[in-house]
């Protein structure tokens, strides 16, 4: 029945600009196994995956179905060997319904009754996996757990005997992942096989079988899952061993930099994004946001950054008013951002490294003389920048499309703390990122604290607010429900603050005096 | 990321997307497709009765094989390069100008209105500045006018540059045969002429305006410094790739923008004046006036692959073609439409090359491989 017992990858090599993607990459998987593909960001995981699915064509190397040599050239090639792809980013058609985006590239469909025999079919699958779906919704009615079900189906129904998923928790809730292990684990019973792209230690532990490590493109590791604990596999994969807690070096609180006021911003519908906040963050802070995305929080962050306009109230950096500048009046006066998607906001894909190294400060001096570009100047500021923040890149004259997302992240960080901005406005820093640049990132974010940059920092991510914030604040539905202090603040309380549920303080609770910003005050 | 597979007797045809190309690979792929256009033109004079050989030789030899048609060429580049290379800036910021055939007519207009206005009270070392400056200006403010229903009101370009170009036609009919229509023209519909220093030097035994061309290769190297050395050039670029990382930078999109357009309308506009100055020494119906430039000059920054310098080549190519064009018409006495079907098998077959430079194709026989 399953045409895929064994699949194997052998001596796999692949190279950009001269620059090893993938070295000498071995692998191998059997029916009805899980299998994870650890490793940090531009470990090649991707690329590796890629190759499979037929997307790039390896330098050197075999892949063996079943002991028997295959030539995949394109996606038709792996889909009809039966390897199956869940990308990160969803493929399919917002306004078509399930059935409709199912039928799409499924070629063995009746002459009569095409859609009946779709939807019998789909009720089938999801039934026998456990994922129930209504054939009928329209994609944008779904959440981003429905879908990635309709795209499992997708594979199922081409009959994919080997599942590929890339990275597909990071955009479900906890319940969400939950459901989709049960998933997996059915599909597996059933004799399917998956290779788990992740870095979440904790995934790799609870769901795969064996795991395979690669870092800087070779296989550094293969191990049973029975036989090897999360230490260790964070060592494997970053090299060395994590510190993932910092000495965050007490700092008294400095001067004030940023002082918001009664600020109202409004949302992309009109409604109050933010409500009526008020809030200051101080030099030698890192001062945290916390709460499920969607709450107002990049309203918020645009206001400040001069990307959006308040509604009214105020923002103040030091003793200027700041309310309703530009964005280049207030990147001018001091204030820097690291912006949330740091792909679609902060680079430009196609131009070179270099020239996305002084994004933001293309049109001051030193760079800009007159109406010139001095580039000896800014290629020299790059890789300075470059060899700084332990970027990998190839060379500053390659596009930054060809970068990692930790190097492209790091760049961006690089770009923002070189200025020593008054404030750093940092937006889920270190979303999607492996543990190595996570710690180096967020190790910068406390340097800059330590040489007396007020920090800014909105995440979702709260073992990293608990790990470099000085105070954190939580927000819901464009208000605080309290602010808390690093120190003495449990993950329980800040769990019901997010949801609304606990309110601490709701008059002035962030004008909190100097010493004390305690979450009982 | 999609690839296609067929099979053709016991060989099998496999498409791959390219993850970089190699220069002399994209150039041979450039060539070969323009082969392959003129092979397909050569079948179409084969039904006509005609040898293709012998016309196709007959077209180039006619824009490049004699000292008169190879002036003829130049002459006709030279709108082509000035307008072609403005328009490299624009594509590059990713705002769709295909109104550069009425920003011209504005400025040949702009240029007759000085000439006819000041021209016979002034030195022609006042005039011809003054009516280049003019026709600049008409060129950049009838340029203007979409870039700021873009910024303004989010209105298509596309549709406004194609639109105004409907305007400006008919607005120039007006005028040639209504309140310009010259006294001393025996009711054609022609403006007075330029009196004598307005008019262009010509270099002897030609209609080449030296000082358009001067001006036109001037323009091409200085855009090409703008573009990749200049603060302007860059923030054009980066809205150009990615508008988003733009509104990020601080970039203002509606100076930018309506710079842009200055530059693209403004060359335009002094292609115009070239035209009126430099050959017809009078306004009249614009498709006299221009014969297409403003459209050619598409294809020729596309194919220059947006490089202003580069626009000189390609600019020349293209003028040969409607040169050569010309010549075959008279000499083998075909229809005035030779030269757009020409051209436009030309277009189609570049476009069909920019397949092979995306995607690499092989044919692939048992065990064996050769790559194109």
């Amino acid at each position: 029945m399953h045409r895929i017992k064994t699949l194997e990858m052998r001596g796999i090599s692949k190279s950009f600009h001269g620059f090893y993607a993938n070295k000498n990459i071995n692998l191998k998987i059997k029916s009805g196994e899980v299998l994870g593909l650890l490793g940090e960001n531009g470990a090649g995981k991707t690329t590796l995956m890629n190759i499979l699915y037929g997307l790039y064509k390896p330098d050197d190397g075999e892949i063996l179905i079943n002991d028997k040599s295959v030539r995949i050239k394109s996606p038709k090639d792996s889909m009809g060997s039966g390897i199956g792809m869940i990308h990160q980013h969803f493929m399919l058609v917002q306004n078509h319904s399930v059935a409709e985006n199912i039928a799409l590239g499924f070629q063995d469909v009746p002459f009569f009754f095409p859609k009946k025999y779709i939807r019998e079919k789909i009720l089938r699958i999801s039934r026998q996996y456990g994922m129930e779906v209504d054939p009928d919704k329209k994609i944008w009615q779904l959440s981003a757990g429905e879908q990635q079900k309709v795209e499992i189906l997708k594979a199922l129904f081409l009959e994919a005997d080997l599942l590929i998923m890339d990275e597909p928790t990071s955009v479900l809730t906890p319940q969400e992942s939950d459901d989709l292990f049960e998933i997996i684990r059915r599909m597996t019973e059933e004799g399917h096989s998956i290779i788990l792209i992740s870095h979440k230690l904790d995934e790799i532990m609870s769901i795969c079988n064996r795991v395979t490590v690669l870092r800087k493109g070779e296989t550094v590791g293969e191990a049973l899952v029975s036989d090897i604990d999360k230490k260790e596999l964070a060592r494997m994969m970053v090299g060395r061993d994590v510190f993932l807690t910092f000495d965050k070096k007490p700092m008294p609180q400095g001067d004030k930099v940023l002082e918001v006021n009664n600020l109202v911003v409004l949302g992309d519908r009109g409604n109050k994004a933010v409500n009526n906040l008020n809030f200051s963050v101080y030099r030698n802070e890192v001062f945290g946001i916390a709460g499920v995305s969607g709450n107002g929080q990049r309203e918020l962050v645009e206001a400040i950054t001069g990307l959006r306009k308040s509604h009214s109230g105020s923002i103040m950096l030091e003793d200027d008013t700041i309310t309703n500048e530009s964005a280049r009046v207030v990147n001018t006066r001091g204030i820097t951002h690291v912006p949330e998607e740091r792909i679609k906001f902060g680079i430009v894909p196609n131009l070179f490294i270099y020239e996305n190294a002084i994004l933001k400060k293309h049109h001051s001096s030193p760079f800009s003389r007159l109406l010139f570009l001095d580039y000896d100047l800014i290629k020299e500021h790059t890789t300075n920048i470059v060899e700084k923040f332990n970027i990998a890149a190839p060379s500053i004259n390659v596009p930054v499309k060809s970068l990692s997302g930790g190097n492209i992240q790091k760049l961006i960080i690089g770009r923002e703390i070189e200025s020593k901005p008054a404030l750093l406005v940092a937006s889920h820093p270190t979303y999607g990122l492996d543990i190595g640049a996570t710690e180096y990132i967020r190790k910068q974010i406390l340097n800059r604290r330590e040489e007396g940059g007020g920090v800014l920092l909105v995440s979702e991510d709260l073992e990293e607010l608990f790990e470099i914030c000085d105070r954190i604040a939580v927000i819901f539905k464009g208000e605080f429900m309290g602010v808390l202090s690093a120190g003495d603040s449990s993950i329980k309380d800040i769990g019901l603050m997010m949801t609304g549920s606990l309110r601490l303080d709701s008059e002035n609770n962030c004008r909190t005096d100097n010493k004390d910003n305690g979450a009982d005050k | 990321m999609k690839g296609i597979t067929g099979s053709l007797l016991n060989y099998k045809i496999d498409v791959a997307p390219r993850e970089e190309i190699k220069g002399w690979v994209s150039s041979l792929i450039a060539l070969i497709s323009l082969l392959a256009g003129l092979s397909v033109i050569g079948l179409i004079f084969l039904l006509k009765g005609i040898n293709p050989f012998y016309a196709i030789f007959r077209i180039f030899s006619g824009s490049f094989g004699s000292m008169y048609g190879f002036k003829e060429t130049i002459t006709k580049a030279i709108p082509l390069i000035l307008i072609a290379g403005g328009l490299t800036v624009v594509y590059r910021g990713k705002f769709w100008n295909i109104g550069a055939e009425s920003q011209l007519l504005a400025g040949a207009a702009a240029a007759t209105w000085i000439a006819l206005r000041w021209g016979p009270f002034l030195p022609g070392g006042a005039a011809v500045p003054l009516m280049f400056a003019g026709g600049f200006v008409g060129g950049a403010l009838w340029g203007i006018i979409p870039a700021l229903l873009r910024v303004r009101f989010g209105i298509n370009e596309v549709i406004s540059t194609l639109m105004l170009n409907y305007v400006a036609a008919e607005f120039i009919k007006m005028l040639v045969i209504g309140p310009w229509k010259g006294k001393t023209q025996f009711g054609y519909p022609y403006t007075d002429d330029f009196p004598e220093s307005a008019m262009l030097s010509i270099l002897p035994g030609s209609r080449i305006h030296i000082i358009t061309l001067v001006i036109a290769v001037a323009a091409v190297v200085f855009l090409f410094f703008l573009l990749f050395r200049t603060r302007f050039g860059y923030e054009v670029r980066v809205i150009g790739e990615n508008q988003e990382a733009a509104r990020y930078a601080g970039i203002d999109f509606f100076r930018t923008t309506v710079l842009m357009m200055v530059i693209s309308g403004g060359l335009a506009g002094v292609a115009g004046v070239g035209e009126v100055a430099g050959i017809h020494h009078h306004l009249t119906y614009p498709e006299s006036i221009s014969s297409g430039y403003g459209f050619t000059a598409i294809i020729v920054a596309w194919l220059a692959r947006l490089n202003p310098v580069l626009v000189i080549i390609s600019g020349l190519f293209f003028a040969g073609i409607l040169v050569g064009g010309d010549a075959i018409q008279i000499s083998l006495n075909l229809p005035a439409a030779t030269v757009n079907v020409f051209n436009g098998i030309i277009l189609v077959f570049l476009i069909m090359g920019e397949y092979f430079q995306r995607n690499r194709i092989s044919f692939i026989r048992i065990g064996k491989k050769w790559n194109r």
